[in-house]
């Protein structure tokens, strides 16, 4: 029950993040702040539950997921840096195949 | 139970500062910190192999592969960089607020949530559990992995002059 009330504030600061800016970089450390959100819902779920393991286990693929995530993410990113020679969004809103 | 609410508040103001500081480097080095406050949650909550995960995977990797990025980056002028002040207090001064009020609202309503789930028991190790119950997990994500190699290799690949 209280680390719902945590999960939900966290969910919002990373939302309000990702919409409030127009950094990209920024825009991804509001994705992160998104997923630890989703992190600690599901340690508090397992918790409660009981199935603190199978909780475990499936925040491990989460992890990884995220790793990846952000990987690929930060790849695109410097893409974007070194054709625009910035990091707004809104230089990249007429993309050109 | 107080020392689980003051880590679960330290959280929060560390997402918070993430968000909000001027610096992309301070708010990667925040991201760094909120990882590390979610690790000591996590690990209090019985969970210590994701707390380890996420020590050294979100709270070392992770930030280091944003300050690479940043350093990569171009650095803003002194006039930018106060123009960009003056829009992110414009745009994020509202957000503590609204994480204050929301909170009250929250911790008043009190929804008592049926958390005890009828579920089936479960081997009580996480790696018995990731190798026998959860073992397509496993290959998901040693093709997402693969994925995201293929992909950075493709963004970084040099083009081919005249292509």
């Amino acid at each position: 029950m209280l680390s719902g009330i945590f999960v939900v504030l966290l969910f919002i600061i990373g939302l309000y993040c990702i919409l409030a800016t127009h950094n990209l970089i920024r825009v991804l450390i509001g994705l992160e702040i998104l997923i630890k959100a989703v992190t600690l819902l599901i340690i508090a779920v397992g918790q409660a539950s009981g199935n603190t393991a199978l909780a475990q286990a499936l925040v491990v693929t989460i992890i990884v997921i995220e790793v990846v995530i952000m990987t690929v993410a930060v790849g695109v990113v410097l893409g974007v840096h070194r054709h625009t020679n910035a990091l707004d969004a809104r230089d990249i809103r007429k993309l050109k195949g | 139970m107080s020392l689980d609410i003051l880590i679960l508040i330290l959280l929060v103001i560390a997402s918070l500062w993430t968000v909000m500081t001027g610096s992309l480097l301070r708010s990667a080095i925040g991201l760094a910190l909120t990882s590390a406050v979610l690790t000591l949650m996590i690990f209090r909550m019985n969970a210590p192999l994701a707390a380890v995960f996420e020590l050294s995977v979100c709270a070392g990797l992770i930030p280091v592969l944003f300050i690479s990025v940043i350093s990569l980056t171009q650095a803003m002028t002194h006039k930018e960089i106060m123009e960009h002040r003056k829009a992110r207090l414009f745009r994020f001064g509202e957000l503590p607020l609204i994480v204050i009020i929301l909170g009250a609202a929250l911790g008043l309503i009190s929804i008592n949530f049926k958390a005890k789930l009828p579920l089936p028991a479960v081997e009580a190790d996480p790696r018995l559990v990731l190798w026998q119950l959860r073992h397509l997990d496993l290959l998901g994500q040693i093709i997402i992995l693969f994925t995201g190699v293929f992909g950075v290799v493709i963004l970084f690949k040099e083009r081919k002059k005249g292509a």
